[in-house]
């Protein structure tokens, strides 16, 4: 396969020269059996997307976790924004994952809130007067093409439109960072493209750094090989051989990262699970 | 083999008490720090107190009916039977009112605090709401513990009120006997000490109530059957508390504060 990088019309993508967003040294997850994670370093700097591959149960939801300090590492550190969160109390991570965004497996809406009120969450508790939640809310919905949502209960939501409704809570608050688990799991091939194409366009018209889990290569691989024309408003496939730039690769097995790369070095790998992965 | 069984029970229930401990204490100790969910303390008042209101009115009126019938029966040997209004008030005011509010309210709203709080924890809502930034101890935990505490001693005072009644009714209904000698009797000897023993009771039982109701919801491990398990540990844990509980705050009260 010959790609080269896809350099992106909007200068606000370029990987500015700041310290990573993220940066994993080392780290080691267990709960009380052996270690479900070993010795995991990765980063990802401003703009960058990542995808996390691997195989169902190898740990990348809990990677995710960890990330925003949802749950603490057995050993190594966790850097989130610039600040070592392994061991800083409860208190004082909470200011810090409303930087962030984070997309859950199944949605994980309040069921007992409405789309709006789940959409305004963060808003509602800073107080936000309820003409400016309204606006953000409508814009937000807008941006998942959900509007019509704004008065609904989850409940009476397909899967596809509640992870589309998560989607829009994450990105309400215009987050430093996104974390995506599993957005596309278990949805139909149809939604799963407008999920991804979200996703696209968050990174391209916000140029939002984000890590995403998937055991869906096809979704890995759009991805990369696709950009959001903000003209036509709608995900395109970037020219033949062409791949964006800033979205690059990790893959987890048996609790181990064993690829950290681009999408070329990832498709050329030698290593042998990661071809079994791929074919 | 058995004794590695009993060693690590015995280090599970230390390190489950410990755990409780430290979550009860968070739970009160946030209720003097900002920020405190007013919102959410009024619509868990609304919840608890008045949804439990017609259980606290039922069981506590037929309580004191059935006080009134087994006392009088007792007392019409010795021929006392005009002192059952002061048996029925003073049994209500000072233990049953209580005791039976606290199991009856332990029985509706300790599980569905563990129930609801449970699923929140399968379905990753409680790690949403910790990811957006907001702290679910002081959300979901701290409100319901105030608000159990304030609605137990009213729902309390309630139950004593329609024990009362319901003894008055049985004594005048089915006894036949005075109403004025009843109500004279019920409130002749009732001393500070009597009501004071009944309204302390409550404010731990609330506690209680709320801070093991949630405790074992925030902690639930295995999907829709561990919302079952934690439910029915809420229920059985807090109910055998308030008993034990009762025990040690009315030793401690008499000592103090004697009739």
């Amino acid at each position: 396969m010959n790609r080269s990088a896809y350099a992106t019309p909007n200068p606000a993508i370029a990987t500015p020269d700041t310290g990573p967003v993220v940066a994993l040294r080392n780290v080691a997850v267990g709960f009380d059996g052996p270690p479900v994670l070993e010795d995991v370093s990765f980063s990802v700097a401003p703009a960058e997307t990542r995808i996390l591959l691997g195989p169902a149960g190898v740990g990348k939801s809990v990677l995710l976790k960890l990330i925003i300090g949802l749950l603490r590492p057995l050993a190594g550190s966790v850097e989130l924004f610039g600040e070592e969160i392994s061991q800083m109390p409860e208190e004082k991570l909470f200011p810090l994952r409303a930087r962030a965004g984070m997309v859950f497996q199944e949605g994980a809406l309040f069921d007992s809130l409405t789309v709006r009120d789940n959409v305004a969450y963060q808003l509602i508790q800073e107080r936000v007067p309820d003409e400016e939640i309204d606006a953000r809310v409508h814009e937000a919905l807008r941006f998942v093409g959900l509007e019509e949502t704004f008065a609904l209960y989850p409940s009476s939501l397909s899967g596809g439109m509640r992870r589309r409704v998560a989607i829009a809570r994450a990105l309400i608050h215009q987050p430093e960072l996104i974390l995506y688990d599993s957005p596309t799991g278990g949805l139909d091939p149809v939604t799963s493209e407008t999920i991804i194409e979200l996703i696209v366009k968050q990174r391209d018209v916000r140029a939002t750094p984000s890590l995403l889990v998937t055991h869906r290569l096809q979704d890995a691989f759009t991805l990369c090989t696709h950009h959001f024309d903000s003209e036509e408003d709608r995900m395109v496939p970037l020219p033949e051989g062409q791949t964006n730039r800033n979205t690059t690769f990790l893959m987890l097995n048996e609790g181990r990262l064993i690829f950290d790369g681009s999408l070329d070095e990832l498709v050329h790998s030698k290593d042998p699970f990661v071809r079994e992965f791929l074919e | 083999m058995a004794i590695h069984t009993i060693d690590r029970t015995a280090k599970q229930i230390v390190l489950t008490v410990q755990e409780y401990s430290l979550f009860a204490g968070r739970a009160l100790m946030n209720l003097f720090r900002p920020p405190i969910y007013w919102t959410d303390f009024l619509i868990q008042s609304d919840i608890i107190g008045v949804g439990s209101l017609p259980i606290v009115i039922l069981s506590g009126f037929f309580t004191g009916g059935v006080l009134s019938l087994q006392s009088s029966a007792t007392l019409s040997a010795f021929g006392a039977t005009a002192v059952t209004g002061q048996f029925v008030s003073l049994t209500m005011i000072r233990e049953l009112g209580a005791v039976l509010t606290g199991i009856m309210v332990s029985g509706r709203n300790a599980s569905s605090m563990a129930s609801e709080l449970g699923s929140m924890v399968v379905t990753e809502q409680i790690d949403a709401m910790r990811a957006l930034g907001v702290d679910p101890m002081r959300k979901l935990v701290t409100p319901r513990v105030f608000s159990t505490i304030v609605m137990l001693l009213f729902l309390t005072i309630v139950a004593d009120a329609f024990g009362i009644m319901g003894g008055a009714a049985v004594t005048v209904f089915l006894n036949h006997q005075n109403a004025t000698q009843y109500f004279h009797m019920a409130y002749e000897h009732l001393r500070y000490p009597d009501i004071v023993q009944g309204l302390v009771k409550p404010l731990f039982f609330g506690y209680i109530i709320a801070s093991i109701g949630c405790f074992y919801g925030m902690r639930t491990t295995g999907g829709t059957e561990g919302v079952g398990r934690s439910t029915i540990a809420a229920v059985v844990n807090a109910s055998v508390l308030i008993i034990f509980v009762d025990f040690l705050i009315t030793h401690v009260l008499l000592s103090i504060l004697p009739s």
